[in-house]
């Protein structure tokens, strides 16, 4: 029995539709990650979850029970905005300790357990402090100190990490995640940066306009989108379309491919993704046998990247294609010629659609 | 003359400053929650309609309460009529409701506007914290809103509570001869009883008071300048979707029309109303040079001398008020600093205050202005140019230096910078200023009623004058005069409206 369940969800604004039948479930100490472009309806399915909008139909269960009437303050939800939304006229003690008075906690409690959450996101010491002296980072940890002391039962991130510059989000990332597997919430996040999504969540829902396009595990994800779109929106542009056939081979215009885990699709016209690492320069020596993919083209550009190089080709048919080679490649000056053997676990078939 | 005057007079000033202050809030903070939070059709209208009041004639104010709720008004003429009674059974004439009412119809815009200004900044999001942390709407209205606002109420209460204390034409003409504010009472001591020390001391009392309630609202007002999350509108407003939302909303519809429009609608009426039914009576008996002793002319000539010494006004306002602004919007001059609290003192100091101090000072040689045309204009200057000089000022402050230093670096020279890019920027607040010093001009009364001589009244003083004379006829002409005032009013704040930029939370 999943601990929350989000049923058919659908809400419109003025007349635009903002979410379209979402559902999905979550269980108890799950993190769950809504990950999508800006005005995809990830937060808006945040603040319905939260009891903050009301959707036009579908419902939100928890724990065995429909929410919709029951008004936010009685969730025992917590929240924790994007702007971080502390109270400018309280310090740093009087916003953490807000949800323990409101439940009517003793002094003592309160006190006792403020102290410990301030303990928990490293801010001890900081109670007397304006909430306006503060930096990003530490509001952050004041917003994040303030939702968890309630001990809520589901905590909602909405974009924890968006309002901070990117050197301190790669930090806070690490300590956020650390946090939440420490008092194991269950936990909804909304992120637009996959990097985050990919640290943070034991499942990804990727959005596009109001809908889930695929609900899976990180790793899953990356390997294997749905769709081109989910596929581009996770940043993996090497695609190339072909032709099913029943027995799994793809026919491509570099030839006919056998895929690994091809899914049972019958035939019809298919997308292949290559994964930007699986690509290496094919050696001037005999061929290593087996089907690999072999893919030539034309080299447009090299950037050095630190740790690779990325190569930017285009092939015969016009297809741009990126690939990520080790540093150690010679050295390719653009207009050049170029064939790259690609590793078939690092090739998976989309389906159709542009 | 016993220092007992003095106490009774300032006791009173204070007390019914204070409970007008009290009453407006009540009535004024449900208004400013729905102009902050919701969104309605006809909510610019109704925000603009508001304001009104606010550049309004005390005066027409007077005129209005009494043409709906005096004992000749609307109200009780309908209810002796229809129940047949002997007398008007609301008998509000002379008491302090009549002057608490108005009062709360004078400032109900004051605290619309500068806390529902201050509240639509708010962002919701902070409420939203408190909600998911399980707080209910009243600990969030208690806890986090109600703090949240508090700069922005207690800077309006003190504005408003200014006001009140310095009331003139309210409490003269509505309140009769029990009520005496300090202002009123400097009008009697000089005008009535020609005691001129007392008047003085009175004088120096008001401006001192003043100046200490204008130090704790500038410092109160710097304190709702603070950053709170500023926010843009529309994320703040809310359409209406209950039936909660409906009755809140026709509730403060109801308070605004019965409160802001009905005596305003009264004085229309009862100026084409006399007992024989409808009738232009009244305004022909204006042009009517008729009464020696009360008019030396025909009252309608009252309307020209108005506009003239209006325009007179706003041409000198302006002209002092542009070269002040100038100074003072200077960085770090010492000019600036020492020249701010001399420019602004008029603010702080009484319509009365200054129509006394003119007759005093300017009443022997070598400057001897007591029966000059000029002094009209010469003291609606004075109590203009301050708001001039407001209108100005945040324009030129806004202009940032970056702007004229690229000017500069572009070939302009200092004349050119200043005509072809600072001129161009400031002149829609001028012209605000201008239409701003017109419209205080035409209904001053304070100043004007020491200043002015009779045989060249003003629209106030006539309106005043037939209120202080028994018969249906001056009834009948004060509604009439102060229908046209308000006329001309409302048209001024028309052309004000539509070319200032839009600023809530400024008055």
């Amino acid at each position: 029995m999943a601990l929350l369940g989000v049923k058919d969800i659908s809400k419109t604004f003025e007349g635009t539709r903002v979410l379209d039948g979402v559902s999905f479930s979550l269980e108890q100490g799950g993190i769950l990650c809504l990950l999508g472009p800006s005005g995809c309806g990830k937060t808006t399915l945040l603040r319905i979850i939260a009891g903050l909008e009301t959707p036009d139909s579908g419902e939100i269960v928890f724990d065995g029970r429909d929410m919709s009437g029951v008004e936010p303050f009685r969730r025992s939800f917590g929240m924790m905005f994007q702007e971080f939304a502390l109270f400018p006229h309280k310090d740093v003690y009087g916003n953490v300790a807000f949800g323990l008075r409101m439940q009517k906690l003793s002094r003592w409690e309160v006190r006792e357990r403020t102290g410990e959450m301030l303990g928990l996101v490293g801010l001890r010491g900081y109670g007397h402090r304006n909430v306006g002296e503060l930096s990003g980072g530490e509001r952050q940890r004041v917003a994040l100190a303030r939702t968890l002391a309630a001990r809520p039962r589901l905590l909602l991130l909405d974009e924890p990490l968006g309002a901070l510059d990117r050197a301190l989000r790669e930090h806070l990332m690490v300590e956020l995640k650390e946090i939440l597997k420490t008092i194991s919430v269950t936990c909804v996040l909304v992120t637009h940066d996959q990097a985050e999504a990919y640290a943070m969540a034991d499942m990804i829902a990727v959005m596009a306009e109001g809908r889930i396009e695929q609900l899976d595990r990180p790793e899953r994800l990356y390997r294997h989108p749905r769709n081109p779109a989910v596929a581009r929106f996770l940043g993996l542009q090497n695609l190339i379309e072909g032709t099913a056939s029943p027995g799994g081979d793809v026919m491509t215009e570099f030839g006919v491919l056998q895929v690994e885990n091809m899914p049972p699709r019958g035939t019809g016209p298919a997308v292949l993704l290559l994964q930007p690492d699986s690509a290496r320069l094919e050696s001037p020596g005999p061929s290593s046998g087996g089907p690999a993919l072999r893919v030539t083209g034309i080299v447009r550009d090299v950037l050095y990247r630190g740790k690779h190089y990325t190569l930017d080709m285009e092939t015969p048919a016009g297809v741009r294609l990126m690939f990520d080679l080790p540093d150690d490649t010679p050295v390719l000056s653009p207009g050049r010629e170029v064939s790259l053997v690609i590793d078939p676990r690092g090739v998976s078939v989309l389906g159709s659609g542009a | 003359m016993s220092s007992g005057t003095y106490a009774r007079v300032l006791w009173f000033t204070t007390w019914q400053a204070g409970v007008s202050t009290l009453l407006t809030l009540a009535v004024a903070l449900p208004g400013a929650h729905v102009f902050a939070r919701y969104r309605f059709p006809g909510k610019n209208l109704l925000l603009s309609l508001t304001a009104v009041p606010f550049v309004l004639p005390s005066v027409v104010v007077a005129a209005g309460f009494q043409a709906l709720l005096g004992g000749r008004g609307l109200v009780n003429t309908w209810l002796v009529d229809a129940l047949n009674l002997a007398g008007p059974p609301i008998a509000l004439d002379h008491t302090i409701w009549f002057i608490l009412l108005a009062h709360v119809f004078y400032n109900y815009a004051v605290v619309v506007r500068i806390v529902g200004g201050f509240w639509a900044r708010l962002q919701p999001v902070i409420a939203e914290a408190a909600k998911t942390l399980g707080a209910s709407p009243w600990r969030i209205f208690s806890e986090i809103t109600l703090p949240l606002i508090m700069p922005a109420v207690l800077a309006a209460s003190m504005l408003v509570f200014i006001f009140c204390f310095s009331s003139f034409g309210v409490i003269l003409i509505l309140g009769g001869p029990r009520f005496s504010t300090i202002e009123v009472e400097i009008y009697r001591q000089a005008v009535h009883l020609f005691n001129l020390p007392m008047a003085a001391v009175l004088s120096l009392l008001q401006i001192l008071l003043t100046l200490g309630f204008m130090g704790v609202y500038g410092a109160l007002q710097r304190s709702t300048t603070l950053p709170v999350y500023p926010e843009s509108r529309a994320v703040t407003e809310r359409r209406i979707t209950s039936c909660r939302d409906w009755f809140i909303l026709s509730a403060n519809g109801c308070i605004i029309l019965s409160l802001l429009c009905a005596p305003l609608a009264a004085l229309v009426v009862r100026s084409f109303q006399s007992r024989q039914g409808l009738t232009l009576d009244f305004y022909r008996y204006l042009f009517w040079h008729h009464d020696q002793s009360l008019f030396p002319i025909a009252p309608i000539d009252a309307t020209l001398y108005s506009i003239g010494f209006a325009l007179a006004t706003l041409v000198l306002s302006v002209a002092i008020a542009l070269p002040a602004a100038l100074i003072l919007a200077q960085k770090n001059s010492r000019t600036a600093r020492f020249l701010d609290p001399v420019l602004m003192l008029p603010l702080a100091t009484s319509a009365v205050t200054l129509g006394f101090g003119f007759i005093v000072a300017l009443d022997e040689p070598p400057l001897n202005l007591r029966t000059s045309l000029a002094l009209v204009p010469l003291a609606h200057t004075l109590v203009a140019y301050p708001f001039v000089v407001r209108s100005i000022l945040p324009a030129l402050r806004s202009i940032p230096p970056s702007l004229k230093e690229a000017a500069a670096m572009l070939g302009g020279s200092p004349l050119q910078v200043f005509l072809k890019v600072v001129v161009p920027i400031v002149s829609r607040a001028v012209m605000v200023g201008a239409v701003f010093a017109f419209t205080i001009s035409i209904g001053e009364f304070g100043a004007t009623v020491f200043v002015a001589r009779p045989q060249t009244p003003t629209m106030t003083l006539a309106i005043y004058r037939f209120l202080g004379q028994p018969g249906e006829m001056n009834y009948g002409c004060a509604m009439a005069m102060s229908t046209i005032l308000m006329a001309v009013t409302v048209a001024g704040f028309l052309v004000l409206d539509r070319i200032r930029l839009s600023k809530e939370g400024e008055i």
